[in-house]
């Protein structure tokens, strides 16, 4: 597969911006996790040219100065980055907030689970979906590891 | 999957839909497969669906008719039909089918392996992503 391209992290919570970091390195996930924190600077990041684009990216709906829709709104009215699908990732259960970003063309609504472990094991199914997609890279268990820690 | 409502299947191969029928009984999907074999038929059966649209679509690109871009290009135009996740099931690898199939905000865009295994696991993938991941009610 090609070098991995980034994965862009829009999320204003601390906790769980940590959560979400603590996954994806437990789940040895290879690609850098870039970290914003709302949708203004998602914005900045993408449209910056020395930046490297992301091939996912990981939305939060409710961020101060751009929120998530209009983050989507942004991004699906460029040529360019309307190409990179966007999973979003929220507390929101909210039929209206499913209803908008699918019409805008989200490519996967997670409600973000509480405990750490359901977490994990959302962030996996997650994981393992893009890797189907050939946008996420995961580091393989080698054998020499798993023999070292004996 | 997540939602009860029916998936469907958009695939002119007649072994290829086979092959998807049978994964998804071995995985134990309990929803109805509805197939149709060109995007023309899709459309068409979306069109008449009175409402009762399904809860994803697996499209392939290559089909007789109408394809799959075709296919993408009408439904996303479409107000009610875009909000229907659309998951990419194909055999071809070239770039630019993969970056006109995300152009159109497909929802993924999955190359079917050859080993039947391989190909189970993914359509595993497939529905566990679809199950942890919520739908619109309303335009799903």
């Amino acid at each position: 597969m090609p070098r991995a391209k980034p994965i862009l992290l829009l999320e204003d919570d601390i906790v769980d911006a940590s959560t979400i970091t603590q996954t994806v390195e437990d789940l040895k996930v290879k690609n850098e996790l870039i970290h914003r924190t709302d949708g203004e600077l998602g914005l900045e990041y993408l449209k910056d040219p020395s930046h490297k684009k992301p091939g996912l990216i990981l939305l939060d709906l409710n961020m101060p100065k751009v929120n998530g829709i209009e983050f989507l709104r942004a991004i699906k009215s460029d040529r360019e980055l309307r190409k990179i699908p966007v999973v979003v990732l929220t507390v929101s259960k909210y039929e209206k907030d499913k209803f908008d970003t699918f019409g805008l063309g989200v490519a996967g609504y997670v409600v973000k689970p509480v405990d750490y472990d359901t977490f994990l094991e959302s962030m996996n199914t997650v994981i393992q979906y893009w890797m189907w997609n050939d946008l996420v890279d995961q580091e393989r268990q080698e054998r020499k590891v798993e023999n070292a820690k004996l | 999957m997540r939602s009860l409502k029916p998936i469907l299947l958009i695939e002119d191969d007649d072994v290829d839909a086979m092959t998807v029928k049978r994964a998804l009984k071995e995985l134990k999907v309990t929803n109805r497969l509805v197939h149709k074999t060109n995007g023309e038929e899709g459309l068409n059966h979306l069109n008449n669906a009175n409402g009762k649209n399904p809860c994803v679509i697996l499209l392939d690109l290559n089909m007789p008719k109408m394809g799959g871009i075709e296919f993408l290009r009408i439904t996303k135009a479409d107000e009610e039909l875009r909000k229907i996740p659309v998951i990419v099931l194909t055999t071809s690898r070239s770039e630019q089918d993969k970056v006109e199939s995300f152009d159109l905000s497909v929802a993924g865009y999955i190359v079917k392996p050859t080993d039947y295994t391989k190909f189970v696991d993914a359509i595993k993938t497939v529905d566990l992503y679809w199950t942890l991941s919520e739908l619109p009610t309303n335009g799903g």
